[in-house]
């Protein structure tokens, strides 16, 4: 019961983020609302695993989050740079 | 132990509510880069909650090992990642809306 | 050899660990085959001499658990702030974008520090350099706090890095 309405809870913040995502002014916004999906979608994935007793399912919530750590570092790459094959060693950050 | 599942489900249920305000947030704020902080709600106590409250659920089992695993992890990559935007977004040339009213004569903007 | 013999046995330990919690085979095969990949992986990584040195403080172990503990606290006391900042009606916030200076010598502690400043909501490090790490904050009693130098004061600073 209470985690029907965990899950439930989850579903809500990922419809708010996704609603973001769909009306946010600029890229950025939309990168961290479908950052905040991805969070979430770890939790609901943990959530339903102990929610229908199939604890071995949290394997999968531990691979979506590494998947989605590494899809938005990406994105964000490709957006800065508009390709994946230069590597991005200007003299960024230095002072 | 109804205690633990007590304790558990208020955990969950906190969780919950903290991961609705984080949506919130993102709606109510009005640029780019205050909306990373309500995001930071939702990556930090909200997941730490619910992985906290699942753990006392599980007991001490693998599951719960695998659950703490989760726990170090979104601990770790969920700032760098949010670093990440704030960067790009910056070097992008997003600019920020600043409070006029401190802005500047609070800080040494450029102390040497 | 460039590193103590703790960073290798501190390097096994660490993966072994990771292994078992992710397998949770408890018969004797499967931890001899765990306990010979462990050793495989170590092997080459000594082979390849990039067993680093800042991946696991392990002398550090009373420091960390204290600015956890400190980081923990502070996480908490932030996202009770921004939630309020969230449901009280009309514009209470006031956003700020400056350049804090950085006192902090090694580049871990520079890292853990900017880590722990985007961790605590209502605080986001953007840029960090050498000197300095540029913050945006929600609101001008975050950024006061943070110009007040607490948090830097907190992050361990000697790491016993090697030079290399």
């Amino acid at each position: 019961m209470i985690f029907t309405a965990a899950a439930f809870a989850i579903l809500v913040t990922i419809a708010l983020a996704l609603a973001r995502a769909l009306m946010g002014p600029t890229l950025y916004d939309r990168i961290l609302a479908v950052n905040m999906v991805g969070t979430k979608t770890v939790l609901l994935i943990a959530v339903f695993a102990v929610l229908s007793g199939r604890t071995d399912m949290i394997d999968i919530a531990l691979m979506y989050a590494l998947i989605n750590f590494i899809g938005v570092v990406a994105v964000l790459k490709l957006v800065e740079q508009g390709n994946f094959h230069t590597s991005g060693d200007d003299d960024r950050g230095q002072p | 132990m109804l205690f633990i599942e007590i304790i558990s489900w208020l955990f969950i249920v906190a969780g919950a509510l903290l991961g609705i305000a984080g949506g919130i947030g993102i709606h109510r704020f009005p640029d780019f880069y205050s909306r990373l902080h309500a995001v930071g709600i939702t990556d930090t106590l909200c997941a730490a909650m619910f992985l906290v409250g699942l753990c006392m659920q599980t007991g001490v089992s693998i599951a719960s090992l695998k659950l703490m695993l989760i726990f170090i992890f979104l601990f770790f990559s969920s700032p760098t990642a949010t670093h990440a935007l704030a960067n790009a977004a910056l070097l992008g040339g997003l600019k920020p809306e600043l409070d006029e009213e401190y802005h500047g004569h609070c800080f040494d903007r450029h102390p040497d | 050899m460039k590193y103590p013999v703790k960073h290798i046995i501190s390097l096994g330990v660490l993966l072994f660990t990771l292994w078992l919690c992710l397998s949770g085979q408890l018969n004797a095969l499967m931890i001899s085959l765990g306990l010979a990949s462990t050793i495989a992986i170590v092997a080459i990584t000594h082979r390849m001499d990039c067993i680093d040195h800042e991946t696991y403080p392990a002398h550090m172990n009373l420091l960390l658990l204290r600015f956890w503990l400190f980081l923990a606290r502070e996480i908490v006391v932030a996202n009770i702030d921004v939630i309020k900042r969230i449901f009280k009606p009309g514009k209470n916030i006031s956003p700020q974008l400056f350049e804090l200076p950085l006192t902090l010598k090694s580049d871990v502690s520079r890292v853990i520090y900017a880590n722990a400043i985007t961790l605590t909501p209502g605080t986001v490090s953007a840029n960090l350099d050498r000197k300095t790490v540029t913050v945006h904050t929600l609101s001008i009693e975050a950024a006061q706090d943070l110009s007040s130098g607490r948090m830097a004061s907190a992050v361990p600073e000697d790491y016993g890095v090697v030079k290399r």
